[in-house]
């Protein structure tokens, strides 16, 4: 006889979403509260960069349908941060001075990005960093056809930043302490391939440099270099949001610190998301892998044994998918081993091998059915149960032998 | 040699304006016909490959595919015709011995189109076979003088084994080599569903298909391939193939391309090699060697299963028969001169043998003659093509037909004639994997088993109308048959009446 | 939800790789009656499903309507869905085309769209009638329930 829950979230993206999925396969009729610092329905992160661009308008901004928390029966408190969780007391404290009981609560409270230690920088004018639909309301207000944009930062928000503004505006400067743009995600060929074809439409890049000062509306960079600016995006990075879980006694590295099931060390108090930290099945090492399947999948789970259930998540593992100006890339894995690569105008691929696996891949270009090599490194299938020749030239299904293939094929599980 | 005399036969036309260019004509056609070219894009066809077989036209998802005779040609003459010109061409290039596969294609008579079927009136009232019970099963074999029974009404008359069929139809002897196995496997589902038999032909039986070995004919032919006791036990009836209507007086012909690893293993011959059968069965010289092979076959299988013998329809096809009704035989299978066959050397095929109508006509005569009809069951076969050509055999004496053509028309066949290359774009006459696969036996054998019951009820129907509920009652039943166009000597050979007498 | 749902079954023993149903799978998503119609301008409509070529084996792979469909779990926007009949389908006005799908299916079966949003099999949900498997000259595709 399942007796009513109170189940907390702190968060109302991905993770949180999941979380509630997770709940809800289980118990129908406990609640669940989601608590949020942001004061919209829940909404895609990731389409920011679009809704800047106007490729995406406000009704299509929404990570779920209107009547998602009324059909899982879900209260939330939008606009309302959490100061503090008293685990022992088993509830959380609001900036208002309300509290919050739970049975189970889920720490999503994602990451948020980090402002570097440059000189001027914290108070620089018109500056803006890109994490959040308001943010990015008011880089729009900011923004005109004239403007000079600089963005700190040549990874995937960066990039996609300049995406958004290059619909509005012409002169886009990115700058980036690396060698080479998208440092997470490509290797230097790859990121150079990927370089070229985002300058064709007008965007500059400063590799090897970073602001040492900003004054007024210069940016004075390491190398000497100055550039001026009128819309300044800080996109270097971010810091998972650890200090609730710490602050209330739990384990906690650069992310928060959970097991497979997603529990903290806390009692009852599970976490998911960009704020966590997972292990990376693919280098065995645990590391932050925000990533948005991960975080809805973690939440899930985490949701899932909240409410009783007893599932694990241990498939944790990098992967992206993105693309800019029409030219897409596909990667996953890690990046370590013998290569293979394939190499012309249009496309670029490296796919990586050691210990008789399939250990990563780079597609970039021609990305069709990039799954089935995901899947592969996954499920970490040995390559002598495979056609792995057959797998060099392009992902097919064909790898497999007749009974695996139908096996797949007629389960679809 | 020099210039190539032999112009394309028939010619691809292709609608552009409803051409989609989805190469499904290039995908299925294995003469490399179709094909894209990438520059233009556009599809073009190699007329000089193309043999008619219809595939590309069935397939087409717009309809934009058609195939004409090639617009060429020679002067008109009636003797030097357009065939007669380039079979000399073909000769020429060759020096062989032209090969041919399917029935004759020539224009002789074909006598069923000339005899009328009855219907009573008046006088014998006709029966609806939607309400009334009609006998349409047949029991092939031989049939005792008289029944004996006990004071308690028990039979003591031993009967010879039976081959019981729910319908007047079996399917034809075709070898597997020569038609695929999915085609085999189409027959045997359909026959076993319909209650009815097919026949292996001179292929032997593949172990895979002894479980619908009681709805099996199982062949023993010149060449003895895949005969063994299992192979005989296996069926529910046996075959001896003296003859064959395409080809009377020689044997059969496999090319090696046809022999792969499956083929090989069912006829217990290498892979590979040509599967000749001889012209004689080498130890049948003589009706008495006939009676001895007839024996022996019943010897090893105990008794249980009638013996067929199938002979070609040829000049002394009556005496033959006659020999045959008293060798020992159950039932008489004669195949006329329409036949069809995978290969067999044109001359022979299109000049060679006679019309089953005529034979059938003066082989039931003379076994009535001589007293000895009930000896055997007749089967006939040489080009059955509908029900009406069913109820006049019967009526003129068959106790059963063989289909074969017809029924591989019934799995897609469009009579293109081109088997003895293998390449048969429909699955029926090749062993070529990616080909046979083109056959689904699931969707073959229900179309077999659709063509059959809607002759069976066709038959019905017709028997209905001519009052009568059994077919026992209409077996050589010349009265009910009528000549049109006939000259007197044919109306005396089939022992019929001319319309209107 | 439902567990047995009906799916799209590709037999590769009696798949031709023929390719039509491609072509009755695309014209059935054109928005024309027309085949030929359908087909002739510049922007020739796009099949949902793949289709596998290799030694004498062919199959078409379309999506699987997984029970728990990592494409559904992945997606940025959440224009994947599942409904309560356990069929995956894509609400292309809010895809974006990320890919993310693409990235994790298993089968493949997600396919970049010419425009926008991706393109995936949603089992003619228009006519309820799967075209593949309605014009399959083989019968290779069958439409059915199974454990």
């Amino acid at each position: 006889m399942k007796e009513k829950m109170k189940y907390v979230i702190i968060g109302n993206s991905a993770a949180a979403i999941g979380c509630v999925s997770g709940i809800r396969t289980l118990d129908k009729v406990s609640s669940i509260t989601l608590i949020s610092d942001e004061s919209h329905f829940t909404y895609s992160r990731p389409l920011i960069s679009y809704w800047l661009k106007g490729s995406v308008t406000d009704d299509k901004m929404y990570y779920r349908n209107s009547d998602f928390y009324e059909k899982n029966t879900c209260t939330t408190l939008l606009g309302k941060k959490v100061d503090k969780i008293d685990a022992s007391a088993k509830k959380v404290v609001l900036d208002d001075g309300n509290t919050v009981e739970y049975d189970k609560l889920l720490v999503a409270t994602g990451s948020s990005p980090f402002v570097p230690p440059v000189e001027g920088l914290a108070n620089a004018q018109n500056s803006f960093t890109f994490m959040t639909w308001d943010s990015v309301k008011a880089v729009k207000e900011a923004v005109s056809k004239d403007s000079k944009v600089v963005i700190m930062g040549a990874g995937l928000i960066g990039l996609k930043a300049a995406e958004g503004l290059h619909e509005v505006c012409e002169d886009i400067t990115i700058v980036d302490l690396a060698d080479r743009i998208l440092p997470s995600i490509l290797d230097k060929k790859g990121a150079d391939f990927v370089q070229k074809h985002i300058e064709k439409e007008g965007i500059k890049f400063v590799l090897n440099d970073a602001a040492s000062s900003v004054k007024g509306n210069t940016i004075s960079l390491k190398s000497g270099q100055e550039l001026t600016y009128d819309v300044l995006i800080v996109a270097v990075g971010v810091r998972p949001n650890t200090g609730l879980v710490k602050d209330a006694g739990g384990n906690v590295n650069r992310g928060v610190v959970t097991d497979n099931r997603q529990a903290t060390t806390l009692d009852g108090v599970y976490s998911a998301g960009d704020c966590t930290e997972s292990f990376d099945i693919c280098t065995g090492q645990n590391k932050i892998l925000a990533l948005l399947p991960n975080a809805y999948m973690q939440g899930e789970i985490a949701g899932i044994n909240m409410a009783g259930g007893d599932k694990t998540f241990d498939t944790a593992m990098p992967m992206n998918a993105i693309g800019f100006f029409g030219l897409h890339m596909i990667t996953a894995g890690a990046m370590e081993g013998e290569c293979l690569e394939a190499i012309d105008d249009n496309n670029y691929k490296k796919m990586y091998f050691s210990d008789g696996l399939f250990k990563g891949y780079i597609l970039i270009g021609e990305i069709s059915r990039a799954g089935i090599y995901t899947s592969l490194i996954r499920e970490k299938t040995p390559m002598d149960q495979i056609d792995s020749n057959l797998l060099k030239v392009s992902p097919q299904l064909l790898v497999f032998d007749k009974k695996a293939r139908q096996h797949k094929l007629a389960g679809g599980k | 040699m020099g210039i190539n005399l032999y112009a394309p036969q028939y010619e691809v036309n292709r609608n552009q304006n409803k051409c989609i260019k989805c190469k499904v004509c290039k995908r299925q056609c294995a003469n490399e016909v179709h094909s894209y070219d990438q520059e233009l894009d556009v599809m073009v066809a190699d007329d000089s490959k193309c043999v008619d077989c219809q595939r590309c036209v069935s397939l087409c998802p717009t309809h934009a595919l058609s195939i004409t005779k090639f617009k060429n040609e020679f002067k008109e003459n009636a003797n030097w015709t357009n065939r007669a010109i380039t079979e000399i061409y073909k000769q020429a290039d060759t020096g062989g011995v032209l090969l041919s596969s399917m029935g004759n294609p020539v224009p002789y008579p074909i006598y069923w189109d000339k005899l009328l079927i009855n219907a009573s009136q008046v006088t014998n009232p006709s029966i609806d076979p939607l309400r009334e019970p009609m006998e349409t099963r047949v029991q092939l074999g031989a049939k005792p003088e008289k029944l004996e029974f006990d004071k308690d009404g028990k039979l003591i008359t031993k009967l010879a084994p039976q081959l019981s069929i729910n319908v007047p139809i079996m399917f034809s002897a075709m070898s597997y080599g020569s038609i695929s196995r999915n085609a085999h496997e189409s027959l045997a589902r359909a026959a076993q569903e319909l209650g009815t038999c097919y026949n292996t032909g001179e292929g032997g039986l593949n172990e895979d298909f002894y479980k619908y070995g009681k709805n099996t004919i199982v062949q023993v032919a010149s060449g003895r391939f895949g005969v063994h006791v299992g192979y005989l036990s296996a069926g529910a009836a046996i075959e001896i193939k003296m003859g064959q209507g395409a080809k009377p007086g020689i044997g059969g012909h496999l090319p090696g391309e046809k022999v792969g690893e499956d083929v090989s293993k069912t006829r217990m011959i290498p892979v590979g090699s040509d599967a000749i059968s001889p012209a004689p069965h080498h130890d049948i010289y003589s009706i008495e060697d006939l009676r001895q092979l007839v024996f022996s076959l019943k010897e090893a299988t105990a008794y249980t299963k009638p013996i067929i013998v199938k002979i070609a329809a040829v000049h002394n096809v009556a005496a033959i028969a006659s020999g045959i009704a008293r060798s020992g035989a159950d039932i008489i299978a004669i195949d006329g001169y329409r036949g069809g066959t995978g290969a067999a050397p044109t001359r022979i095929r299109d000049n060679v043998g006679i019309p089953i109508e005529l034979a059938l006509a003066s082989v039931d005569q003379r076994l009535r003659d001589e007293g000895i009809r009930n000896n055997i069951s007749l089967v006939v076969a040489g080009s059955i093509r509908n029900s009406a050509d069913i109820v006049k055999a019967i009526a003129l004496g068959a106790d059963a037909v063989y289909i074969g053509t017809s029924a591989l028309i019934a799995l897609g066949c469009h009579v293109c004639r081109s088997c003895h290359g293998g390449k048969c774009n429909w699955g029926i006459a090749t062993q070529r994997p990616d080909l046979v696969k083109r056959l689904n036996p699931d969707i073959g054998y229900k179309r077999l088993i659709n063509l059959v019951h809607a002759w069976d009820h066709e038959i019905k129907e017709m028997l209905g109308g001519m009052g009568i509920n059994a077919i026992e009652s209409l077996k050589g039943n010349r009265l009910m048959l009528r000549g049109i166009g006939l000259s007197q000597k044919e109306l005396d050979i089939l022992g019929v009446m001319h319309a209107g007498e | 939800m439902e567990v047995n749902v009906k799916k799209i079954y590709v037999n590769e023993d009696r798949c031709l790789g023929c390719h039509l149903c491609e072509y009755y799978c695309a014209f059935a998503h054109s928005g024309q009656k027309d085949m030929v119609k359908a087909f002739s301008g510049e922007a020739k409509p796009q099949p949902r499903l793949t289709i596998e070529e290799g030694d004498s084996i062919n199959f078409a792979v379309s999506c699987r309507h997984c029970e728990t469909p990592l494409c559904v779990e992945s997606c940025i926007t959440g224009a994947m869905q599942i409904d309560e009949d356990g069929r995956v389908f894509v609400d292309e006005s809010r895809c974006v085309g990320c890919y993310t799908c693409i990235l994790v299916c298993p089968f493949g079966s997600v396919i970049p769209g010419k425009e926008k949003a991706i393109k995936k099999c949603d089992l003619c949900i228009e006519s309820g009638n799967p075209a593949c498997a309605e014009n399959c000259p083989n019968l290779a595709i069958i439409y059915e329930e199974r454990e």
